[in-house]
């Protein structure tokens, strides 16, 4: 079953089209990733699923209605957003920054109760950042701030998650402490997870469904990793020679590109 | 058990309302409310009838002799009310504009509605040959009109702040020749009422004016107060703001719209009175230290900034009445230097 889907999803900037006719389904209750190279509408998709750009065909289905047609808080109670990057204001300490997640439950009057207090300090326990409550965001590491983020985005209680490259900017051992995390929410807490990575041994590892698309916007294969990535896979889609071997730790698909000297021989030949 | 807060400020709950508020911004809104109160009754005590504090005070509150409450009641508090409101309006029309293009020059002064009002104003005087009142309403059409312009021009393409600011420093350089031009064409009794009224003066203003301002300030101030935590959550970045639920171009339609009816009604009763909407919100947020646009801190800043100095031009210059908007004009200029030198220390 899907809570999130594309249907016949054209999408443009402008005038500029990145996609046609996408169908997507987001499987409940799984961690999709999304890959693709530059520019294939990996984020555009993203964001017209979070409702931040209407698509100018097709139409994206939230629990079978249009998103179109929700309140903008509705939506933000239904499912978050990381976006790629966001500005903290200057100054503000960890905690006021998460609680600026629970936006989208407050009422005119009726902003700040116990239970607001508590699901922010939950949210901070859960991506481990509870100790830097009263800390300036400014001051913290990438990966710190990374995690203090996707506290906010699970201050707003959503079941769907949407992460926008949540591991840019970030070192190798914060690109897998935010990974592992997401694992966590997705198998613990029954969250459904939308990512776009650009790492795809990461995604692989990962991922329990993954979709690639091709430049332009085209879906080339959507499933679980095991089942779709291979050689002519990752040549349709990126346009590279690569070998795919099974990960030594995991056992999911790793991708291991030919080197220079073997790719081009054949031409110097 | 007790757990310790994870977020700042006091929450406050009482008949049904729950919010969480910084203690700072309280004291700070208290003694800038304070200090409009004091720098209104100050004003009123320069004059050609010299009062003092306590017979301003009991004039207001129907205990004065007839002479101390006609002048206080009839010249001064109509005076010293348009200083206060019209601070009030630009400031917190500087306040919304600058969050919404998140830019610091995004003020109404320098992205042409200020222009536009002028240009209005003196279409009135030179061309229509209007009296006070209609210049008043050609002042405020003609604002209204070139936001609508700058709207238009702008949302083609997606309304993001810095093109905003941008498209305004073009219109209004484009508008300020415009103005010139007018002066340039009027003949000389008409020449020297537009440039009085340019200069922006608080002079024999009455009650209709303060009455204008005052309903324009009841229903804008209110409504950017209650919209300024979408603000706050926009200046994250469009993305999350809109991901936690805010309508992005619903927001920045109104409140554009709110800001532009502040500074043109403003603008309006006093004639274009610089840099006010440019400092007052700046300044709210450095003594509040709070993120976000701080509506009403802002518009008490403005309120006490504008009768401030109305209250110095009254007392070092007297009785040749020089215009309040030279004033603001000269703190402004030296105001906005430091910013920029701050800015630029800051960054090095």
């Amino acid at each position: 079953m899907s809570r999130l889907t594309a249907e016949n999803l054209t999408l443009a900037y402008d005038r500029r089209v990145v996609a046609r006719d996408l169908d997507v389904a987001i499987p409940d209750g799984s961690f999709t990733v999304i890959i693709g190279p530059n520019a294939c509408g990996k984020s555009t998709l993203l964001n017209a699923f979070a409702r931040l750009l209407t698509p100018t065909a097709g139409q994206v289905l939230l629990d079978g209605r249009m998103i179109s047609g929700y309140r903008s808080k509705e939506v933000a109670r239904k499912l978050g957003l990381l976006p790629q990057s966001s500005t903290a204001p200057g100054g503000i300490t960890v905690g006021d920054l998460v609680a600026r997640g629970r936006y989208p439950h407050q009422k005119l009057l009726r902003q700040w109760s116990a239970e607001d207090e508590d699901i922010v300090r939950e949210s901070m326990a859960r991506t481990g950042v509870l100790d830097l409550a009263h800390r300036a965001v400014d001051e913290l590491s990438g990966g710190q701030r990374q995690r203090v983020w996707l506290a906010l985005v699970l201050a707003q209680q959503t079941d769907i998650l949407l992460l926008d490259e949540p591991t840019t900017f970030l070192d190798i051992a914060h690109q897998f402490e935010v990974l592992d995390l997401c694992a966590d929410l997705n198998e613990r807490e029954g969250h459904t997870l939308v990512a776009v990575l650009h790492d795809i041994n990461q995604a692989c590892r990962y991922a329990t469904h993954l979709i690639a698309l091709r430049p332009g916007g085209v879906v080339a294969a959507a499933g679980r990793p095991a089942e779709i990535v291979d050689a002519d896979l990752i040549a349709d889609v990126f346009g590279i020679q690569a070998r795919v071997i099974d990960d030594p730790e995991t056992g999911t698909p790793m991708i291991v590109p030919v080197a220079r000297t073997r790719a081009s021989a054949p031409s110097l030949a | 058990m007790v757990t310790a807060r994870v977020t700042t400020g006091v929450v406050v709950r009482a008949f049904g309302v729950s919010v969480r508020v910084a203690p700072r911004t309280l004291v700070v809104v208290a003694v800038l409310a304070a200090l409009a109160a004091v720098v209104s009754v100050l004003s009123m005590t320069v004059g050609q009838v010299s009062l003092s504090p306590g017979e301003v005070v009991a004039a207001l509150f129907g205990g004065g002799t007839p002479v101390s409450e006609m002048v206080v009641l009839r010249l001064r508090l109509p005076r010293a009310l348009t200083g206060l409101l019209a601070g009030a309006a630009l400031a917190v029309s500087g306040a919304l504009l600058q969050s919404i293009t998140r830019n610091v020059l995004g003020s109404p002064d320098f992205i042409g509605i200020t222009t536009g009002s002028a240009t209005g104003a003196l279409i009135t005087i030179i061309v229509l040959g209007g009296g006070m009142h209609q210049t008043s309403l050609g002042a405020l059409v003609g604002g209204l009109a070139t936001a609508a312009v700058m709207y238009a021009l702008v949302l083609r393409r997606g309304l993001q702040g810095f093109r905003f600011v941008l498209v305004g420093v073009g219109v209004a350089a484009l508008l300020l020749a415009v103005n010139y031009y007018l002066i340039t064409r009027a003949d000389i009794y008409d020449a020297v009422a537009a440039q009085e009224w340019l200069t922006g003066s608080l002079n024999l203003r009455t009650w209709p004016q303060v009455i204008a301002i005052a309903v324009t300030v009841a229903l804008l101030l209110p409504l950017g107060a209650l919209w300024s935590r979408r603000l706050t959550a926009m200046e994250m970045g469009d993305p999350i703001a809109g991901a936690l639920g805010v309508p992005l171009v619903p927001t920045r339609l109104v409140l554009i719209g709110a800001a532009t009816g502040l500074a043109a009604v403003a603008t309006a009763a006093t004639g274009p009175i610089a840099f006010v909407a440019l400092a007052a919100p700046q300044l709210a947020r450095a003594v509040t230290r709070a993120n976000g646009p701080a509506v009403l801190t802002s518009a008490l800043m403005g309120a006490v900034l504008l009768g401030a100095s109305d209250f110095a031009v009254q007392r070092i210059f007297g009785t040749a009445q020089l215009p309040v908007g030279i004033v603001t004009s000269a703190v402004g200029g030296l105001y906005l230097a430091w910013l920029l030198a701050a800015r630029w220390r800051g960054r090095t």
